[in-house]
């Protein structure tokens, strides 16, 4: 388009144009011809997002229908707003958002400020070998697949499990933490932060290491200390990094993926373990119970929606590139 | 050293280091422990109580008895081909697209670009996703299930669009000027002068496929089509190492099991961290692109 105009409006005053403006379909017709291979390319990768994106968001209105596989979408009769109301009159509501919410609280609470930490410890570090060394380690985790994090942390935290081994080796009772559903928040968010925390710590270490070092050599002439200058310059430093992380996690305040949920959590658990998607998922796959958990997936999906766009604009006012 | 250290410093210099070994260890024996087990003498394992610093005695017989498993040999084969099909159906499409929405002067790119956008705030959630993929196209039971429905990340698009970008524009004009047409400054041009970043996203998605377990549990039923994952599944959390420890064994079962599923994790991590010093490297610089994408 940019060319376009840029040709009309060349050179010529816009009054003198002989040519009137080349219409639409004109335009059209030209963008095509010059970029048939573009458009081309373009083919599978449109058609990919209108089947299994956009298809899907047409098929979301089941949550509005009373659906019946046979008779397909819009066969299904419509009932407006009752699975909603099942929905939110059902005793697993209130619990459902309890844990979503809690879950995620806890991991902004303990897990977002984690791997920022590291990055300041590693930082602090002056030994090159030993701070290659904790870095690698700490990666690590990250690549193990949730499947293998979850047996592990399955098994770890059994009754006769590492775990509790280890408390009876320091005269402690054994907890049967996996049936224990007080201790379910806990062991999903500590293993959750086990595996990522050295993975975090990438991005801070990159936003410190682009802190113009001449401040430091500044600040030590003045004086300051390691602490001082931790406080003083490198915080401040990365602050716009933090803040950015920050806005877009609580972005994501109300989804928790099921992946990890439905490999961890079992019926003792259920009443702090339960999260939106799982329920979702139990309901809607296990259950067939299509038409009622399509409506607790695009309630989730609505939230997030406008979580996402708050959070995007608060990104962006921030001067923050913004999420895109 | 030319600066002579406080004593403040020197105590927090070895707090700090103090700290970070114990990380060392929190984010490391885990993985220790699996791997001692695995190789523990199963009778004295169960036996013991108490962190491992060695394997219990020496004994194979637990890496026997998942050798022998042949759900998890087809679960490595059918894994091997969804990494190696489905990371090559990504990248063939991802580039497609990132190399139209990353061109000048393409009239419907804003929309186009402004729908896949879209797609990154909103989804029509789970179960119309499953019942599309399950019931409309029908491909319950087939590898169309696990490769297709996940064929582009939108977030990759993004990020191998940004670093066409940076491709110099002048390079893409002489190549138009010698008769080359878009496919062949695509693969001509540009992606040999962006191979970091294709690397990069290459991996991004190989690890992805490698580690996916939830689209292969709701539409396969069929055995011989699990990936290794899924088979993971059923020995670790389902807890089902009884069809490996046989009935030979006897009264022998049940600790056998614990030290087979040690072996599993081993058996089934160890490729990854073979791979993982050289991976590394390339993860890392992804998580910087990702990061500047803007």
């Amino acid at each position: 388009m940019a060319t376009i105009q840029g040709v009309t409006g060349a050179g010529v005053k816009p009054r003198a144009v002989q040519k009137p403006k080349p219409s639409f379909w004109h335009r059209v017709v030209k963008d095509f011809k010059r970029n048939k291979y573009i458009y081309l390319m373009l083919v599978p990768v449109v058609a990919y997002y209108i089947v299994f994106h956009y298809l899907p968001m047409y098929g979301a209105q089941i949550a509005f229908r009373d659906f019946i596989p046979t008779k397909g979408i819009t066969g299904s009769e419509w009932i407006g707003l009752e699975n909603f109301e099942d929905f939110f009159g059902s005793p697993a509501f209130g619990r459902l958002l309890r844990n979503t919410l809690a879950i995620n609280l806890l991991d902004i609470l303990l897990g977002f400020p984690a791997p920022i930490i590291l990055a300041l410890l590693l930082n602090e570090v002056s030994t090159p070998w030993f701070k290659r060394t904790v870095q690698t380690v700490t990666y690590m985790p990250y690549f193990i697949s949730i499947v293998v994090l979850v047996g592990m942390v399955i098994d770890f935290a059994a009754r006769d499990g590492l775990i509790n081994q280890i408390l009876m080796g320091l005269g402690m009772e054994p907890i049967p933490f996996m049936t224990k559903p007080e201790w379910y928040w806990p062991i999903y968010v500590g293993s959750s932060i086990w595996q990522a925390v050295g993975w975090g710590s990438i991005i801070y270490l990159a936003s410190i290491s682009s802190i113009d070092p001449s401040l430091y050599e500044a600040a030590k002439v003045d004086g300051a200390n390691r602490f001082h200058q931790l406080w003083h310059i490198t915080l401040p430093g990365i602050s716009p990094t933090i803040v950015v992380l920050l806005i877009l996690r609580l972005g994501a305040m109300m989804s928790l993926g099921y992946e990890k949920t439905i490999l961890l959590y079992n019926p003792l658990v259920y009443d702090t373990a339960d999260v939106i998607s799982s329920y979702t998922f139990r309901r809607g796959i296990l259950d067939a119970n299509y038409g009622f958990s399509s409506a607790v997936g695009l309630f989730n999906s609505g939230i997030n929606f406008i979580l996402l766009l708050l959070a995007n604009w608060l990104s962006r006012q921030r001067g923050g590139s913004g999420l895109f | 050293m030319a600066i002579r250290k406080t004593t403040g410093e020197r105590i927090f210099d070895a707090i700090n280091v103090a700290l970070l070994s114990a990380l060392i260890v929190i984010a490391l024996y885990p993985l220790l422990y699996v791997l001692f087990a695995s190789f523990s003498n199963p009778g004295e394992l169960s036996r013991y109580r108490g962190v491992l610093l060695a394997p219990l005695g020496f004994s194979t017989a637990a890496y026997q008895a998942v050798f022998a498993n042949p759900n998890i040999a087809t679960g490595y084969r059918n894994t091997l081909f969804y990494v190696v099909a489905g990371t090559t159906i990504n990248m063939i499409l991802t580039c497609l697209g990132a190399y139209a929405l990353s061109r000048r002067n393409v009239m419907w790119k804003r929309p186009i670009t402004l729908m896949i956008v879209f797609t990154l705030f909103f989804s029509g959630g789970l179960i119309p996703t499953y019942l599309l993929v399950a019931r409309t196209l029908d491909w319950i039971n087939t590898p169309w299930a696990i490769l297709i429905p996940g064929a582009i990340s939108t977030f990759n698009l993004l990020v191998l669009k940004t670093a066409f970008e940076q491709v110099p524009p002048a390079l893409e004009e002489s190549a138009r000027m010698d008769g080359a047409n878009d496919f062949v400054i695509l693969w001509r041009v540009v992606i040999p002068l962006s191979l970091p970043a294709l690397a990069v996203i290459t991996l991004f998605y190989a690890v992805a496929h490698w580690n996916a377990y939830f689209s292969a549990l709701i539409y396969l039923r069929d055995r011989s089509l699990y990936p290794l994952q899924l088979v993971l599944r059923e020995i670790l959390i389902a807890n089902q190492t009884g069809d490996m420890t046989g009935g030979a064994l006897g009264g022998d079962v049940e600790p056998i099991g614990e030290t087979i599923k040690y072996a599993t994790i081993i058996v089934a991590t160890i490729p990854i961290l073979f791979l993982y010093p050289f991976l590394q490297r390339y993860f890392v610089k992804g998580v910087l692109i990702g990061a500047v994408k803007e």
